[in-house]
């Protein structure tokens, strides 16, 4: 059989030192009234070459993987480097465990740290744990380490943030008994600053704003630092990691944590798995923060070494006083974004956001010029709200080339007809976006 | 004195590795578009080429150890062989480069894998409905306990309990306490199984399920469950299968048939998609009918042959993430089940039982066995004897295996096993590798008797030498300094 590396007469000896004389012996523990009688109901196997044609018939109905791909909202289109995907795929990286055994985990233990250092100088903060399982599942451990640390049970959380990150805050939330109150947007898809105020009170352990926000706006984050300020809340902040090549970072606008998706650095989209969460704090909530981190350290000869640290915090060792549940995280992700950024470095990031920028700003110019379609907010990064007549019947056409016009907001927001939410990467190619503004006749 | 190498070091003023060139469109005025108040100053990440990129992480990927390299009896976490056809299948741009809102009727290859998944498992759980999104086994419990608990919620019963035996693992007590609840432990009878006069004392109409893994963590099937099942279900509570030990018995015995009502599977553990140092892993849950509303949402259903996701779920929990799962890892555990089959996973576990009975076999008598019985995947020993003896740990003993070339077992757990070694070879180790690993262990413990020092100094022959844990914390040094 496929994977069993036993030969027929080994599979003998081995019961014979068992002193068994078939396999079922091994299972005579298990009661008749609970084994199960015949085979499982599955397909029959396969060999590898019928697999493979089954898969690529599967892959050939994935017909939206190969249109020009202006979809966002929380998964973007970047480039992956082949170098990237030639260092993740070494076996001795995605083959390995969690490295609780610090000599012979080095590799992945001392990739780790640079993860935590260059997250840690992206977003402004201190500390960085080792990654959570995506944005949203980060943004809600936040909402939860927040109220830990406030000792209160309530969030407020805007309403601008990406609708499924908020419903799985609520669902967080519900677990834990939490209140979490979400914020109203503006017409111009901006959080509405004065209702985060006056829902803010006493009770209140955080402030939650995304920046840019669902909507690609950039928001006014001076006001978020400040409401927190006066309410004595916590500030987290979710983050587009790309944007922080020419946005300035979450740290420097007063925010206690900042989390987000880390799949657009080195991370194929994949159908929207496996990405990674990440998590960035202030250093004093260390001890507060949910997963696993690295440390520095020197083995016995005093070289230097790096290990899992602060395992205290953790479920294996403290079980239910553990500061999260979380046990397996998204490390090889963690490992592709930290040799996306090492790749990348101060220049190409900066590159990758600059061109990302551009492109969406050509296409704002562009619709702004022509006047047949409205941009509702042009203060963005890489994404941007678009408002066209007859959108359905637009955006099948759009598809009939082969393009991905963006995302219908009224796939989130009911209210929000015939409007798209539009993403550029450094991807897309002039010619492309121009096709794409001749779909929305715009050009 | 130099040791462990970082990318950092590398880093000179000018070097570049990717460039993209002036882009195809009009130039940006900044300070215009973003704003001078929001506009970045500076950027500290390395300044390295491409060759140093690639020598770089090449070296670090020599100081791991992965399944590649060799036996890894890493117990509870199923460490085995994974599969090179299904890392290539996986990496088709057709999946790679799908994005999770694309038009679902231009998805439908991922959507019928998707959907044929939550089949499978179905089947081979007992299961009726189950969801792919939870991310790992951890996000599977807790996906598992919410909904349990928005059942409750929905028949108006006011429970606040759940009970784990002392033997299982520490994501149960903390997945329990993250849903609002709290926690009973109960004992371990002496036969390493769970005592069923102590849980009959403890379940009452405040309890709302008890977390059970079966096989449990020192490899013992609970042969009782149909009693534990009629015992938590006559008060009205629910049962939840860990399904972190799956391995030992596809297509032998189903949770489902066992009386669970909610299970969570390891896809990175029973269906040998890679760990990946840690993650991605992925952790769908399973649920009997009557709790099919509750399930995150969506989850794929199949009207004639379309398949689409159903969002119409107003009882739901809700979500535990943003999109579906960790799709990628699906795949890859699908095309393993594809490949296998019925009687082919049946294989698997029989083999992985039969290794485990073999190893335990080889090297019992250098150790203390807490149960001596059968065990099913894995199983547990002590290394109290040597302790006692002369001070050697389970702890010298793992790090004495590195230096043999082999990755340790799981040590100190579970924590009802005193310096507990935790052995699961699972089925894809042939006997030639439990026979040199049990001759290494026996090696191990001649050097145990005969020159006790020597083990406290282990490993010898790695990257580095044994890592101070000590000062780590202490002085936690998180990250590098100024680049």
């Amino acid at each position: 059989m496929r994977y069993i590396p036993h030969a027929p007469f080994q599979v003998e000896e081995m019961m014979k030192t068992l002193g068994i004389s078939g396999i079922d012996d091994l299972f005579a523990d298990i009661p008749e009234e609970v084994r199960l009688k015949g085979d499982l109901n599955l397909p029959p196997p396969l060999n590898e070459i019928e697999l493979k044609r089954e898969i690529l018939s599967m892959a050939g109905d994935n017909k939206a993987s190969t249109y020009i791909n202006f979809m966002g909202a929380g998964a973007y289109d970047h480039y992956v480097p082949a170098v990237v995907k030639a260092l993740v795929g070494r076996s001795e990286f995605y083959t390995s465990y969690t490295p609780y055994q610090p000599e012979r985990s080095q590799g992945t233990l001392a990739a780790i740290f640079e993860y935590q250092t260059m997250m840690a100088n992206l977003t402004g903060l201190d500390v960085v744990n080792a990654s959570v399982y995506d944005g949203a599942s980060s943004l809600s451990e936040a909402v939860l380490m927040a109220c830990d640390i406030k000792r209160k049970d309530k969030v407020v959380i805007s309403g601008a943030v990406h609708p499924e990150y908020v419903e799985t805050a609520r669902t967080y939330g519900f677990g834990y008994n939490k209140d979490i109150a979400v914020v109203p947007y503006t017409e111009s898809l901006e959080t509405n600053w004065d209702k985060m105020a006056s829902m803010a009170g006493g009770d209140t352990a955080a402030l939650v704003v995304s920046m840019p926000n669902f909507f690609g706006v950039l928001e006014d984050v001076k006001r978020a630092e400040k409401i927190a300020k006066e309410k004595d809340a916590m500030l987290i902040v979710a983050v587009n990691p790309i944007s922080l090549g020419l946005v300035v970072p979450p740290g420097e606008y007063g925010a206690d944590i900042a989390v987000g998706e880390g799949q657009p650095l080195g991370n194929a989209l994949n159908f929207g798995g496996p990405y990674l969460g990440f998590m960035a704090a202030r250093s004093e909530y260390v001890r507060r923060m949910p997963g696993r981190i690295v440390g520095e350290t020197v083995d016995a000869d005093g070289k230097r070494a790096f290990v899992l640290t602060l395992q205290a915090r953790e479920q294996h060792i403290r079980r239910e006083k553990a500061t999260s549940n979380i046990c397996s995280n998204e490390a090889l992700n963690a490992l592709a974004a930290t040799i996306y950024m090492a790749y990348l470095g101060r220049r190409g990031l900066k590159d990758v956001a600059y061109h990302s920028h551009s492109k969406a700003r050509y296409f704002i110019d562009e619709v702004n010029k022509s006047g047949q379609a409205r941009i509702v907010n042009d203060r963005v990064f890489n994404e941007v709200v678009v408002e066209v007549e007859n959108l359905e019947e637009k955006y099948q056409e759009a598809l009939y080339r082969k393009i991905l016009p963006g995302i219908k907001l009224s796939r989130f927001f009911p209210e929000q007809k015939n409007r798209l939410l539009v993403a550029f990467t450094e991807k897309r190619s002039r010619q492309e976006i121009d096709s794409l503004l001749k779909v929305l006749g715009v050009k | 004195m130099k040791g462990t190498p970082l990318i950092f070091e590398r880093s000179v003023p000018g070097k570049e590795g990717f460039r993209l060139y002036a882009p195809d469109v009009p130039g940006v005025n900044l300070s215009e578009t973003i704003g001078g108040g929001l506009l970045r100053q500076n950027l500290d990440l390395p300044e390295v080429s491409e060759v140093d990129v690639v020598r770089h992480y090449t070296k670090l990927s020599k100081m791991n150890f992965g399944v590649d390299d060799g036996f890894y009896p890493l117990g509870s976490c199923t460490m085995k062989y994974n599969p090179k056809i299904n890392e290539e299948i996986t990496a088709y741009p057709a999946f790679t480069e799908l994005h999770p809102y694309a038009p679902e009727e231009l998805a439908q290859g991922t959507l019928r894998f998707m959907y044929e998944m939550q089949r499978f498992l179905c089947e081979i759980t007992g299961m009726d409905y189950f969801t792919l999104q939870p991310a790992a086994g951890a996000h599977g419990e807790l996906t598992g306990i919410l909904i349990i608990k928005k059942f409750l919620e929905a028949a108006g019963q006011k429970r606040s309990r759940i009970i784990v035996p002392d033997s299982s693992h520490g994501t149960n007590p903390a997945t329990a306490k993250e849903s609002g609840f709290e926690i009973v432990k109960v004992k371990s009878g002496m036969n390493g199984l769970v005592d069923l006069e102590e849980l009959k004392k403890n379940v009452d109409e405040n309890v709302a399920a008890l977390m059970l893994t079966n096989p449990n963590t020192l490899g013992l099937f609970e042969k009782d469950i149909p009693e534990i099942s009629h015992i938590l279900h006559e008060k009205g509570a629910l049962l939840y299968y860990d399904g972190a030990n799956l391995n030992a018995i596809m297509g032998i015995a189903r949770p489902g048939d066992m009386g669970f009502d909610v299970v969570h599977v390891n896809l990175h553990k029973t269906f040998s998609t890679p760990h990946g140092g840690g993650g991605p892993g992925a952790g769908p849950v399973g649920v009997k009918a009557f709790l099919r509303d509750f399930l995150p949402k969506p989850i794929v259903e199949k009207e004639g042959d379309t398949y689409f996701l159903d969002y119409n779920m107003p009882r739901s929990i809700g979500r535990v993430k943003a999109f579906y799962g960790n799709i990628g890892v699906v795949l890859k555990a699908y095309a393993y089940i594809r490949s296998l089959g019925a009687r082919g996973l049946r294989e698997v576990s029989e083999m992985a039982v039969l290794n485990a009975n073999y190893l335990k076999k080889k090297i019992q008598d250098l150790f203390e066995v807490p149960v001596d019985t059968i065990c099913k995947h894995e199983f547990v020993v002590s290394a109290g004897n040597w302790k006692k003896k002369n001070g050697v740990r389970a702890l010298d003993i793992a790090k004495r295996l590195l230096d043999y070339g082999f990755h340790p077992p799981t040590i100190y757990f579970p924590l009802i096993v005193e310096e507990a070694l935790m052995m699961e070879p699972t089925e894809t180790e042939g006997k030639e590798a439990l026979d040199a690993f049990a001759d290494s262990l026996m090696r191990i413990c001649d050097e145990a008797q005969e020159n006790p020092d020597l083990m406290q100094n282990t490993p010898h022959h790695m990257p580095v030498k044994r890592v101070d844990e000590v000062k780590a914390a202490r002085e936690m040094k998180l990250k590098a300094g100024q680049l």
